[in-house]
């Protein structure tokens, strides 16, 4: 018998953007008020869950064709490159600087160099999370 | 302010993150592992260097001042067993280069090891105790992921146990910081060092030093908290069990040191009391396994529990040639065991058991494997000139100074019975007739003596070279002696 879910990918096609803008939001409000880079990353990874659970594995390869443990390596790389970059001015590893800066569209913005240190943790987060997924889904 | 006190931890982390990257690349992974273990060997050596010249070396994390941010500190003490795990970690992971299999290499074996190094140097530069804890569990995750990695059904069953035990005693730490943190408000090292030096070590604190205790002991296999560790570290292959036997246990060992010297040193008859009688039964619960076992790997790893015994004992001396005892044989015990677990592991790939019974006649075919192997043994039980014996005559002139004069007896008497056990496969395993011929052996030692050949070398220097490498000891037991020199470095007051 074919499963009918229409309803349920329906929705989640509109619901998986709300989700991923709320985890950026969530992402780039860590500063100020609750947020960061886990449970953002955390958050994006539900979105991604979700669609793995509306759709099949293979049409979610398919669309998002990322290799998830490079994602985690890549975020660890950020990460820790944020720190060293410290060891060239001449300060203690992981020291961070901070400053407004003219930007474009949004004005005058804070700006501070932990910013990336969270880019690193989010992707990490978003790797690992979605590295132990698939690997329990695909495993028989 | 000096960035040379990370490179230790941060030169194995970006070697891992890498290594994540180029998973299908064994060959590339093999070179970028040596050049970033030979790079941290030498930053390891400057650091040594540059302590033993200038003092304590200390790093504010994010230039944060102590005790608001994380502190990472360099004393001769962590200085020294950073350049011996580094050195043994490297000698290991040399040997897993011909031994440990195409499916391990390709399962990030290399990435583990690297962070598994990241932890281990973490653990012995930080100056901050919920830091520590966190780089005990890097240490730890990459060490589950070692020992369950091949997935064979012997390694699935010990890594539940080993996974158990070491939760239990990581929340445990949580537990035990959450208390401390209660009592003094502060968890920089050197701070609440300060603050329980004020306000006098209370009952209460006295006891949280025993929580931590047992914490560490369950790391570091001391005696009622030992009972994981056989089964464990049988479970995975040689050089996982080399880089386990000469750098885990030790870790716990060090932390050991580390707050009975530094924080909770008020109550030693308590505290140091207590270590004592646990430091005893270990040695002697270590000797009974050791001799018990004819199976080559059982007999080291119960080695392992006998040094740790010998090496805490110098906790209890309290005396500057105790604490000197203890570290050299801490740095001596690191060396050998990595050598005696590599020799041994080129042992099982020739026979492929290890079973003392089913070997015979190997030193006919194999004269250097065999003459290494017998160094290392006498350098194991304390035999001048090689490098056991100076710790231990250290050890034994601290202990009858202070008057301990039962653990100066269990210490000689445990050398006896260690020196038994490994000449026992010393003796069946090299000499008696030939069990296997030439075409029966299961692989060859070709590129696995050598990494031993280094360790051996390494330890008779130590033997040797005594008056060279002395100074560098006698700085890290006097600052382990005086805990206001490390505060001082820290807080700057």
């Amino acid at each position: 018998m074919k499963v009918n879910d229409l309803i349920l990918q329906t929705t989640t096609t509109l619901l998986t953007f709300i989700i991923l803008i709320f985890s950026v939001y969530l992402f780039f409000a860590g500063h100020y008020t609750p947020g960061g880079g886990f449970i953002g990353g955390l958050m994006t990874s539900a979105a991604l869950v979700l669609l793995l659970l509306a759709f099949d594995r293979k049409t979610i390869q398919k669309a998002l064709p990322f290799n998830y443990l490079s994602i985690a390596a890549v975020g660890l790389m950020i990460s820790v490159i944020t720190g060293v970059i410290a060891l060239f001015f001449d300060v203690p590893f992981l020291t961070h600087t901070f400053g407004y800066v003219e930007l474009p569209l949004l004005g005058e913005t804070a700006l501070t160099s932990t910013l990336p240190f969270d880019l690193g943790v989010y992707l990490v987060v978003v790797g690992v999370a979605m590295t132990i997924i698939q690997t329990i889904g695909e495993s028989e | 302010m000096n960035n040379l006190v990370i490179l230790p931890i941060l030169i194995p982390l970006i070697t891992a993150t890498l290594l994540l990257l180029i998973p299908k690349k064994v060959k590339l992974q093999k070179v970028i592992s040596v050049i970033s273990l030979t790079a941290t060997t030498i930053a390891a050596m400057v650091l040594v260097h540059n302590v033993y010249m200038n003092g304590i070396q200390t790093l504010e994390i994010g230039s944060w001042r102590p005790p608001f941010g994380i502190v990472l500190v360099a004393d001769m003490f962590a200085a020294l067993l950073v350049l011996t795990g580094v050195i043994v970690s490297f000698t290991c992971v040399l040997f897993s280069f011909r031994n440990i299999g195409k499916d391990r290499e390709n399962f990030f074996f290399y990435a583990f090891t690297q962070f598994l190094i990241t932890g281990v140097m973490g653990a012995f530069l930080t100056g901050d105790l919920f830091n520590l804890f966190v780089f005990f569990e890097v240490m730890l995750m990459s060490s589950y992921a070692l020992i369950v990695l091949g997935g064979t059904k012997i390694q699935l069953r010990e890594s539940i146990k080993y996974l158990l035990v070491n939760i239990i005693s990581s929340a445990l730490f949580v537990i035990a910081l959450a208390y401390l943190y209660g009592l003094v408000g502060t968890l920089n090292m050197a701070d609440v060092s300060d603050k329980i030096a004020q306000s006098g070590q209370t009952d209460i604190v006295t006891i949280v030093a025993i929580l931590f205790l047992i914490v560490f002991g369950l790391k570091g296999g001391i005696f009622p908290l030992y009972f994981w560790l056989p089964g464990s570290y049988q479970a995975p292959p040689y050089a996982i069990t080399a880089i386990f036997g000469a750098l885990l246990t030790k870790v716990g060992v060090y932390s050991i040191y580390r707050i009975f010297t530094l924080i909770f040193y008020h109550e030693p008859q308590i505290t140091h009391q207590i270590i004592a009688a646990l430091a005893i039964i270990t040695i002697l619960i270590g000797a009974i396994g050791a001799i018990a076992y004819w199976d080559v790997k059982k007999i080291l790893i119960y080695n392992i529990v006998t040094a740790v015994g010998v090496i805490i004992y110098g906790i209890s001396i309290a005396t500057e040639t105790g604490y000197a005892g203890g570290i050299y044989y801490l740095v001596h015990d690191m060396v050998i065991k990595g050598a005696l677990f590599l020799l041994a592991g080129a042992m099982f790939t020739i026979t492929g058991t290890d079973n003392i019974k089913k070997m015979g006649g190997l030193i006919k075919r194999h004269p250097l494997l065999g003459w290494m192997f017998f160094t290392a043994c006498l350098a194991l039980a304390g035999i001048p000139p090689l490098s056991g014996f100076v710790g231990k005559i250290l050890l034994a002139q601290g202990g009858l100074e202070q008057e301990h004069y039962i653990f100066v007896a269990v210490m000689l008497f445990s050398s006896l019975l260690v020196l038994y056990s490994v000449m026992k496969i010393f003796m069946n395993c090299f000499f008696r007739e030939e069990v296997l011929s030439p075409k029966e052996e299961k692989g060859t030692t070709k590129g696995l003596v050598y990494p031993s050949v280094i360790l051996i070398a390494l330890s008779a220097f130590l033997g040797l070279g005594a008056e060279f490498v002395y100074p560098y000891v006698f700085e890290a037991a006097e600052t382990l002696m005086d805990p206001s020199i490390y505060i001082q470095a820290v807080l700057k007051e």
